[in-house]
C-alpha cells in the first residue's frame, strides 16, 4: 500500500465530481484527499486525487478513471517530479499577549501568516507540502486548536529538463 | 429556418439514428414527445405492459441485430422501473439508449411529483448519461449518447428529459460528427503484442482460447474460427461467448466455469497459454482466483483496458477490436499441430461427458435437447431466463452462430428473457424466437404477454416447470441439508398456480402442457408452427439438479459431477 497522487484533467461541467467520487465510492477504492478546481482553459478542471492503494488497485483505478467520458486525461504524478500544496488554516486558542506573542513567533518562523485576530483566538494560514503543515499543526497544538480546515493537495508536474 | 419543439427535434434526431422501433411506456411529461412519436411513421412504437418489459425489449433487440435499442419512460416510477434492465444491458455490455421524460427543470431537486434524480440514481449503472438542460444541446447529446452507446465496449447511455426542454422551440440542425475528447476508443490493437501472442502459440504446447461475450459484439466469430483451425486450438466459451464458436465443431470445449464441462475446466487448469478474447475473468469463470490456470501464460484481447489484469494477471495485454486483432494474430501464427494436448481433451470428452439420467420422466436436459433438434438449420434465436433451466439450455442446446443466444450473464436478471425475446423478434423478424424459462422467472414479466398478443409479435416460451425456484433450491439441497426455505412455488400434485396454459388463452395466446416425454416433440412442433405466441408448459422432474457444479469460491477443477 502506499499514497500516490494522481492528477485528472476533467470536463467543468456539473455531475462530474459526482461522477468520480461515486466511482471511487463503487469500487472500494480509498480517497485520500481530492481538490477541484478550473484550469487555464474555463472549459477544463483539474482533479487532484490522492489515492491510497496498492499497485494493482492504483492500476485500475487509473483506468476506471479514464474509462469515465468526462474525464480528458489522467496523469500518475507519483514517479516523476512534481511539486504539490496544500492550504490549511488553523484557529488556535490565544487567551492573553503572552500566548499571542508566542504564536506569532511560531508564525514568523514557519512562513505562516495570521489572517484573522480575535479576542481569544487567531487564525493561522500556511501554504505548503504535507511535512510544513504537519510541523505547523504539532507546534500549534499545545496552545490549544480549535478547529482546522485543510485543502486537499494540488499538485502539478514539473517541466524535466532536456526531455 | 424555421423553429420546431424539443419534442420533434428528438424525434427527428432518432430517425437521423435510423432508429426503427422504441419500446416504451407513456406518462404526464411524455405527452408532447407521444404526440410526435405518434406522428412518426418511420418510428415503430411498442407500447410495453411494465417499463421493465420495454427496456429488457430493448436489450433484446439491440443483442439479436448488433443495433441500438431504444426505450422511453416518464419520470419518477416511469424511469425507476427501468433501472434494473439498464444494470442488466450494462454488465453485459449491451447498446442502448434509455430516454426518461422528467419534471420541469425550475422544479428539479424539489420532490416535485413524480421526480426521481435518475442521473443520479443510474450513474454507476450506464455508460454514460445526460440530463438535457436546454433544447439547443438535444440533437449533440442524441449524436453523442448513441455513439457512446454503441462504439468501444458498448453499454447503456441514459438520457433524461426534462418537460420544459421538449416544449422549448429551436432550429433543427443534427451535427454530423461526434468528437468527444475524453472519450477515444482503442481499434487496432498493438503488432508487437499481436506477434508475441503467435510466438507463444508456437512455443507453447496446450494453448487454449477463452472466448467472451466481446467475441461475439466484436463479430469476430468467423475469425476465431480460422485462428483456431489454423494454429489447431481448443476453444471454450463463456455462458455470453456461446455462439462465437460452433458448439459442433471438434476443436469446441463448450463452456467453462461454474456449471461448465468437466473437460473445458480441465483443459484451463492443464492449459500453458491461455489467450482470453473478449471476456473478463468474471467470479463464475474463475473459481478460487488464486488456483485459476496455474500454468498457463495469459494472453488477454479485450477493448476495456479497465477488464485487463483486474482479476487475473495478464501476461500478454491487447487493448483494442477482437475482430481486427484476432485477424490479424491469425495472418500472423505459423500453422501449427498440438496432437498430444487434443488426445489429453478427448480423454476427458470421453471420461467426464455432459449427462443427465435419460428414463421416461421429462427430464429438462431432454427438453433442451429436443428444442435444440427441432430448430437445427432454422434462423432460430434462443432466450432465457434465470436458473437451472437457463444453464441447462447453455449446456445442452448447441449454439452454432452468434446472436442466437440472448441471457442474462452478468446481472442474472430473471424476467429478462420473455421481453427479450419480444425485442429480438422485432428486430429479427424472419427468426424463430424462443424464451426457455423457469416457472418463476416467466412470472416476473408475464404482462408482456398482452404486448406480443396485441402487436403480433410471436415468440415461443418454453416454460420448464419444476415447482420451485429451482436454482436456490439446488443451492438449498446441496449446501443447506435440503431446508427449501422460500423456494417451493408450488405443490406436489396440486392444482397449479398459476395454470399457465389457461394463462396464456386468457391473453389470447395458445397454450399446452406436456407431461409425457412422449409428447415433448410433438408440443415443439405444434407450438412452432403456430402463428402467434405459444406457451408450452413442460411439467418436469421436480428436483433435478445442474451437473458438473463448482461450489461458489472453489477451485474450477472441484467439480460435482452429480451423477455416477
Ligand atoms: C430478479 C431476481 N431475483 C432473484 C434472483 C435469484 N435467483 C436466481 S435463480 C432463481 C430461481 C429461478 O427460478 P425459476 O425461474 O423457476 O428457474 P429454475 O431455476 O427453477 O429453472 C432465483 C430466485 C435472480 N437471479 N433475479
Ligand atoms: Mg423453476
Amino acid at each position: 500500500m502506499g499514497k500516490f497522487v494522481l492528477s485528472a484533467l476533467v470536463e467543468n461541467k456539473f455531475g462530474v465530481l459526482a461522477r468520480v467520487a461515486g466511482l471511487f465510492s463503487a469500487r472500494g477504492f480509498n480517497i485520500d484527499s481530492l481538490a477541484v478546481g478550473e484550469t487555464e482553459d474555463v472549459t477544463v478542471s483539474r482533479m487532484t486525487i490522492v489515492v491510497d492503494a496498492d499497485e494493482r488497485t492504483l492500476e485500475q483505478v487509473k483506468k476506471q478513471l479514464n474509462k469515465l467520458i468526462d474525464v480528458i486525461r489522467v496523469q500518475d504524478l507519483t514517479g516523476g517530479r512534481y511539486v504539490d500544496r496544500e492550504l490549511i488554516m488553523i484557529k488556535v486558542k490565544a487567551e492573553n499577549t503572552n500566548i499571542r506573542e508566542k504564536i506569532v513567533q511560531i508564525v514568523d518562523s514557519t512562513g505562516a501568516e495570521i489572517i484573522d485576530v480575535a479576542k481569544k483566538s487567531v487564525i493561522v494560514e500556511e501554504t505548503g507540502d504535507e511535512h510544513k503543515i504537519k510541523a505547523l499543526v504539532e507546534l500549534l497544538r499545545p496552545y490549544g486548536i480549535i478547529e482546522i480546515a485543510r485543502t486537499g493537495k494540488i499538485a502539478l508536474q514539473s517541466e524535466t529538463n532536456g526531455k | 429556418m424555421s423553429k420546431i419543439s424539443g419534442a420533434e427535434i428528438l424525434v427527428k434526431s432518432l430517425c437521423e439514428e435510423g432508429v426503427e422501433v422504441i419500446f416504451g411506456y407513456p406518462g404526464g411529461v411524455l405527452l408532447s414527445l407521444a404526440d410526435k412519436l405518434y406522428a412518426e411513421k418511420s418510428i415503430r412504437f411498442i407500447l410495453t405492459r411494465h417499463e421493465q418489459g420495454a427496456v429488457h425489449a430493448a436489450d433484446g433487440y439491440a443483442r439479436a441485430t448488433g443495433k441500438v435499442g431504444v426505450c422511453l419512460a416518464t419520470s419518477g416510477p416511469g424511469a425507476t422501473n427501468l433501472v434494473t434492465g439498464i444494470a442488466t444491458a450494462n454488465m453485459d455490455s449491451v447498446p442502448m439508449v434509455a430516454i426518461t421524460g422528467q419534471v420541469r427543470s425550475s422544479l428539479i431537486g424539489n420532490d416535485a411529483f413524480q421526480e426521481a434524480d435518475i442521473i443520479g440514481i443510474t450513474r454507476s449503472i450506464t455508460k454514460h448519461n445526460y440530463l438535457v438542460k436546454d433544447v439547443k444541446d438535444l440533437p449533440r447529446i442524441v449524436k453523442e449518447a448513441f455513439f457512446i452507446a454503441s462504439t468501444g465496449r458498448p453499454g447503456p447511455v441514459l438520457i433524461d428529459l426534462p418537460v420544459d426542454v421538449t416544449l422549448q422551440q429551436d432550429e433543427f440542425k443534427y451535427p454530423r460528427t461526434v468528437d468527444i475528447r475524453g472519450y477515444k476508443p482503442t481499434y487496432g490493437g498493438h503488432i508487437g503484442q499481436i506477434k508475441k501472442i503467435a510466438r507463444a502459440i508456437e512455443q507453447k504446447k496446450k494453448p487454449l482460447l477463452y472466448v467472451g461475450g466481446g467475441a461475439i459484439i466484436s463479430g469476430a466469430a468467423a475469425e476465431i474460427v480460422e485462428l483456431s483451425h489454423k494454429a489447431d486450438i481448443p476453444v471454450t466459451m463463456t455462458f455470453m461467448g456461446l455462439g462465437a464458436f460452433p458448439a459442433d465443431d471438434p476443436l469446441s470445449l463448450g463452456m467453462l466455469g461454474m456449471h461448465g464441462t468437466a473437460y473445458a475446466n480441465m483443459a484451463v487448469q492443464e492449459a500453458d497459454l491461455i489467450i482470453a478474447i473478449g471476456a473478463r475473468f468474471d467470479d463464475r469463470v474463475t473459481g478460487r482466483i488464486d488456483t485459476f490456470a496455474p500454468n498457463a501464460t495469459i494472453a488477454h484481447i479485450d477493448i476495456d483496458p479497465t477488464s485487463v489484469s483486474k482479476n487475473v494477471r495478464v501476461d500478454i495485454p491487447v487493448i483494442g477490436d477482437a475482430k481486427t486483432i484476432i485477424k490479424e494474430l491469425a495472418a500472423e501464427v505459423n500453422k501449427k499441430d498440438h496432437i498430444e494436448w487434443h488426445r489429453t481433451i478427448a480423454k476427458w470428452k470421453k471420461e467426464y461427458p455432459l449427462k443427465y439420467k435419460d428414463d421416461d420422466q421429462v427430464h429438462p436436459q431432454y427438453v433442451i435437447e429436443t428444442i435444440c433438434d427441432a430448430v437445427k438449420d432454422k434462423d432460430a434465436v434462443i432466450c432465457s431466463e434465470v436458473g437451472q433451466h437457463q444453464m441447462w439450455t447453455a449446456q445442452f442446446f448447441k449454439f452454432a452462430k452468434p446472436r442466437t443466444w440472448i441471457s442474462s450473464g452478468g446481472l442474472g436478471t430473471m424476467g429478462f428473457g420473455f421481453p427479450a425475446a419480444m425485442g429480438a423478434k422485432v428486430g429479427r423478424p424472419e427468426a424463430i424466437v424462443i424464451d426457455i424459462a423457469g416457472d418463476g422467472s416467466i412470472q416476473m414479466n408475464i404482462q408482456e404477454l398482452a404486448t406480443v398478443v396485441m402487436e403480433r409479435i410471436p415468440v415461443k416460451i418454453f416454460i420448464l416447470n419444476n415447482g420451485y425456484l429451482g436454482m436456490v433450491r439446488q443451492w438449498q439441497e446441496l449446501f443447506y441439508s435440503r431446508r427449501y426455505a422460500f423456494t417451493p412455488l408450488s405443490k406436489e400434485g396440486a392444482t397449479q398456480c398459476p395454470d399457465f396454459v389457461k394463462l396464456a388463452e386468457s391473453y389470447g395466446a395458445k397454450g399446452i402442457r406436456v407431461t409425457d416425454k412422449s409428447k415433448v416433440r410433438e408440443a415443439i412442433d405444434t407450438a412452432l408452427k403456430e402463428e402467434g405466441t405459444v406457451v408450452v408448459d413442460f411439467v418436469i422432474s421436480r428436483e433435478e439438479n445442474v451437473f458438473p457444479m463448482v461450489p461458489a469460491g472453489e477451485s474450477i477443477d472441484k467439480m460435482i459431477h452429480g451423477l455416477a
